[in-house]
């Protein structure tokens, strides 16, 4: 897979924008997955990368011009979906000691 | 100059501007349900706006189906995920920030519905603070 590839037109420019911005985005969301200070800010945290990983798979299939990686951003939306509610069902299951 | 590379671009753009402010917020704000509030909704409309610019860029309509199939997905369990965990943190007692006054679910949430041997919300700084 050649990224930016040919020249540079808007879009490229702006492909290329946002896959910076959606990395730093990741970066920041997982600095409070890091230090948040109880367990549901770090879920919620996570949901917010799961959501920030299908957002730079459809950017990469932008970039790639492979729409072939949208299957994999749905199914990436469903596992994102799932670890959420089985994480908040596990806080609820143990109580205010989850840490 | 092609129009649909134009509005592609412009529809990432405005796509990642929301999803950093939804990052930035979910650092940001001081509350769990604060962040949530950042995390769910800006977040959903980032994704989906850089969904929208891939299906303007194929301009095919099973690869627009695919990824409009992915918005809606996202705009289902978004907010069922957010209800429930939003709804674990309220059970758990995760602290409010120290100014919120308002705890409009304080001794109406239906205890039938707590975890057996929990309290609904242990007593949170603020809470007696009188109303203006």
């Amino acid at each position: 897979m050649i990224l930016f590839e040919g020249p540079w037109t808007f879009l490229s420019v702006a492909t290329m924008v946002t896959m910076v911005a959606v990395a730093v985005s990741i970066l920041v969301a997982s600095l409070r997955v890091m230090r948040g200070p109880s367990l549901p800010d770090r879920v919620v945290a996570l949901d917010l990368v799961g959501l920030l990983a299908v957002s730079v798979i459809s950017v990469m299939a932008i970039a790639t011009k492979q729409p072939v990686l949208l299957d994999a951003a749905i199914a990436l939306a469903l596992i994102a979906f799932l670890s959420t509610v089985a994480f908040a069902r596990f806080i609820e299951w143990q109580g205010g000691n989850a840490e | 100059m092609n129009w649909g590379e134009v509005i592609a671009g412009v529809l990432l753009l405005v796509g990642a501007a929301f999803v950093l402010v939804s990052a930035i917020g979910v650092v940001r704000f001081p509350d769990v349900y604060m962040r949530m509030h950042a995390a769910t909704k800006a977040g959903t409309l980032g994704a989906g706006l850089v969904l929208g610019a891939a299906s303007v860029v194929f301009g095919d309509l099973g690869i627009t189906v695919r990824s409009f199939v992915v918005f809606f997905f996202l705009l289902l369990t978004a907010p069922v995920a957010a209800h429930v965990l939003g709804r674990a943190a309220y059970h758990a007692g995760v602290p409010r920030w120290e100014r919120m006054r308002l705890d409009e679910l304080a001794g109406r949430y239906d205890e039938a519905d707590a975890p057996p041997g929990e309290p609904s919300r242990p007593a949170a700084r603020g809470d007696d603070i009188p109303y203006p």
